[in-house]
């Protein structure tokens, strides 16, 4: 079974958000960055259970700079076969789509993992649209697969409030959500083998989206907190339901 | 050009958010000058949608539309939006919109804002905000084609009754594939109000100190007709289950009322938590961050106080 797995690089979930002085652009000072943890703990993980279990290979796709470099190593350390990077800067979540399906196109792959969401932008959209422009049949936020055979896979997929179950035979997209698989931590070996597979860089064709950033910025400060007497608890009910109109 | 507000529906029924979106695209429309068009499928009283705003409701007919199916679903909202003259296609944030406004966005390779929590404006271009970094900041997107596509988040505006049940509902049949994929089964947690359309929500962390102890939390929810939640290290312990889970890593949630108790208030889990209305704090440490997060707080040992709350809102539902 060959998985492409989408991996994107993310500031890390600790890190100080904070933008460049025109508000324009999201400032990198100082930023640790990480793969993206659904990328990583769910979708990449899970892909190499399969390839453990059916054969095959992992390869890991990511869009972006050199920079993106050793987060894209981290992912072979975990046990991805090879992986590529895709030379471009996208500003939306369609550039970097259009990116993926047009590498993905080349290849066969008979599934295309990517995690549920950035932690950054939070759109839950690429996997939508690699989806899309490739055609293939998508199942979002799956949070179990179980494969039998190669002819078909089944999904939990996470809704509101519940889940549902899903069959679909390959190829097939699919974003992945905690559950998906457990964390994985390379190993030294892992680390000493993912120096000499292969991350192969490609020159990104020209896409362009009709979106831009126009503008950063940052939430209102909460005032201060109002303390209540831990003995009258009637106050703080009074308050909820008088001030804060919420009960 | 029209305003195209996709209205899901579950078992039938709308629920709040549904008529929430409907009037966001209402309220979309009027900025654009335009008018707003509801599509659904499969809803007992589509009329229903024209309370809050929809000037026209369109039934979709297909066999392809009885279950749910990423690809199947972003076909029909085209073809519909097509047959519509639809430039501005809205749809809420919710599992099935998700699925769907990415490949809306492809196909009609247009630009897309998912998890949009305010009107857009039409002054400078189309230009609308959404949260970005799990919470801890905002962006402002400006769309430059003509078609675009949006989902807002849930509790982002109130429903408001717009207009009336007196609406035009037609109905339109399309012509899809047959899904590729097939749903088997659905579960449903039963008898609970899901975290993301939870109103109310009462959240606990390691300060519980065991999974034993969980019954104080749940008098509580009950009293209050809460939803219950928790923190990472909770979910992780297998002290609860992980469909409770909120933070940067589970779920986010926007409820009007969010009560943490026992939490200390990591950023990771602020940040799934810091757009609720209202924050309260149970917490016997004054130094846990999560005070400076909260509009109010109590600083006391949650296994006495928390029963006492439970206690006064009792008495204030009976007074």
């Amino acid at each position: 079974m060959n998985i492409l797995v989408c991996v994107s690089k993310t500031p890390e979930t600790t890190a100080k958000i904070t933008f460049t002085s025109d508000n324009s652009e999201f400032n990198t000072d100082g930023v640790n960055f990480i793969m993206n943890p659904y990328d990583e703990w769910y979708a990449l993980v899970r892909a190499i259970e399969l390839k453990e279990q059916f054969g095959g290979e992992v390869t890991i796709v990511n869009v972006g700079p050199s920079e993106n470099d050793s987060v894209i190593r981290k992912g072979l350390a975990i046990g991805a076969d090879k992986a590529v990077r895709i030379n471009a800067e996208p500003k939306s979540a369609l550039e970097t789509a259009h990116h993926i399906a047009n590498f993905a196109k080349e290849g066969s792959f008979d599934a295309v993992f990517l995690g549920k969401e950035t932690i950054d932008y939070n759109g839950s959209e690429v996997s939508a649209m690699v989806a899309q422009l490739l055609d293939l049949p998508f199942v979002s936020f799956a949070s179990k697969l179980e494969m039998e055979d190669e002819s078909k896979a089944t999904i939990t997929r996470d809704i509101e409030g519940g889940e549902e179950v899903i069959e679909v035979a390959p190829p097939f997209c699919l974003s992945a959500a905690k559950g998906l698989a457990e964390q994985k931590i390379p190993n030294m070996r892992g680390i000493m083998m993912a120096k000499r597979k292969p991350l192969d860089v490609v020159e990104a064709d020209e896409v362009s989206a009709p979106l831009e950033v126009k503008e950063f910025s940052l939430p209102p400060e909460k005032g201060e907190v109002t303390l209540i007497d831990p003995e009258d608890m009637d106050e703080l009910v009074r308050l909820l339901h008088e001030e804060a109109k919420v009960i | 050009m029209s305003v195209i507000v996709y209205a899901e529906s579950h078992g039938g029924a709308f629920n709040k958010k549904t008529f929430e979106v409907i009037t966001y695209a209402r309220k979309t429309a009027d900025i654009l000058g335009t008018d707003c068009i509801a599509v659904c499928h499969g809803a007992d009283s589509p009329a229903q949608l024209g309370t809050y705003g929809a000037q026209k409701v369109v039934t979709l007919e297909s066999d392809a539309l009885e279950q749910f199916d990423a690809q199947t679903y972003t076909a029909a909202i085209a073809q519909a939006a097509e047959k519509l003259d639809g430039d501005t296609i809205i749809m809420q944030h919710s599992a099935n919109g998700k699925s769907i406004i990415g490949g809306l966005a492809a196909k009609l390779n247009c630009g897309s804002v998912s998890a949009v929590n305010q009107l857009p404006s039409n002054d400078n271009g189309f230009e609308v905000i959404k949260p970005v970094f799990s919470g801890k900041a905002f962006a402002k997107y400006s769309i430059s084609s003509d078609k675009r596509v949006l989902s807002l988040i849930g509790n982002s505006i109130p429903p408001e009754e717009m207009g009336s049940e007196d609406v035009e509902v037609e109905s339109m049949s399309l012509d899809l594939e047959a899904p590729k994929t097939k749903v088997i089964k659905v579960d449903k947690v039963k008898g609970e109000i899901p975290l993301p359309e939870a109103e109310l929500v009462v959240s606990a962390g390691r300060g519980m100190k065991g999974p034993e102890n969980w019954d104080i939390i749940e008098e509580l929810a009950d009293e209050l007709g809460a939803t219950t939640a928790c923190s990472r290290p909770v979910a992780d312990s297998g002290w609860r289950p992980h469909h409770e889970h909120v933070g940067q890593t589970g779920i986010a949630i926007r409820p009007n009322l969010y009560l943490a108790i026992g939490i200390s208030g990591a950023i990771q889990h602020l940040a799934g938590v810091n757009n609720s209305d209202t924050i309260v704090v149970i917490n016997k440490d004054p130094e846990a961050p999560f005070f400076k997060a909260a509009d109010y707080g109590v600083v006391a040992d949650l296994f006495d106080v928390v029963p006492r709350l439970t206690e006064a809102i009792k008495r204030f539902k009976a007074s």
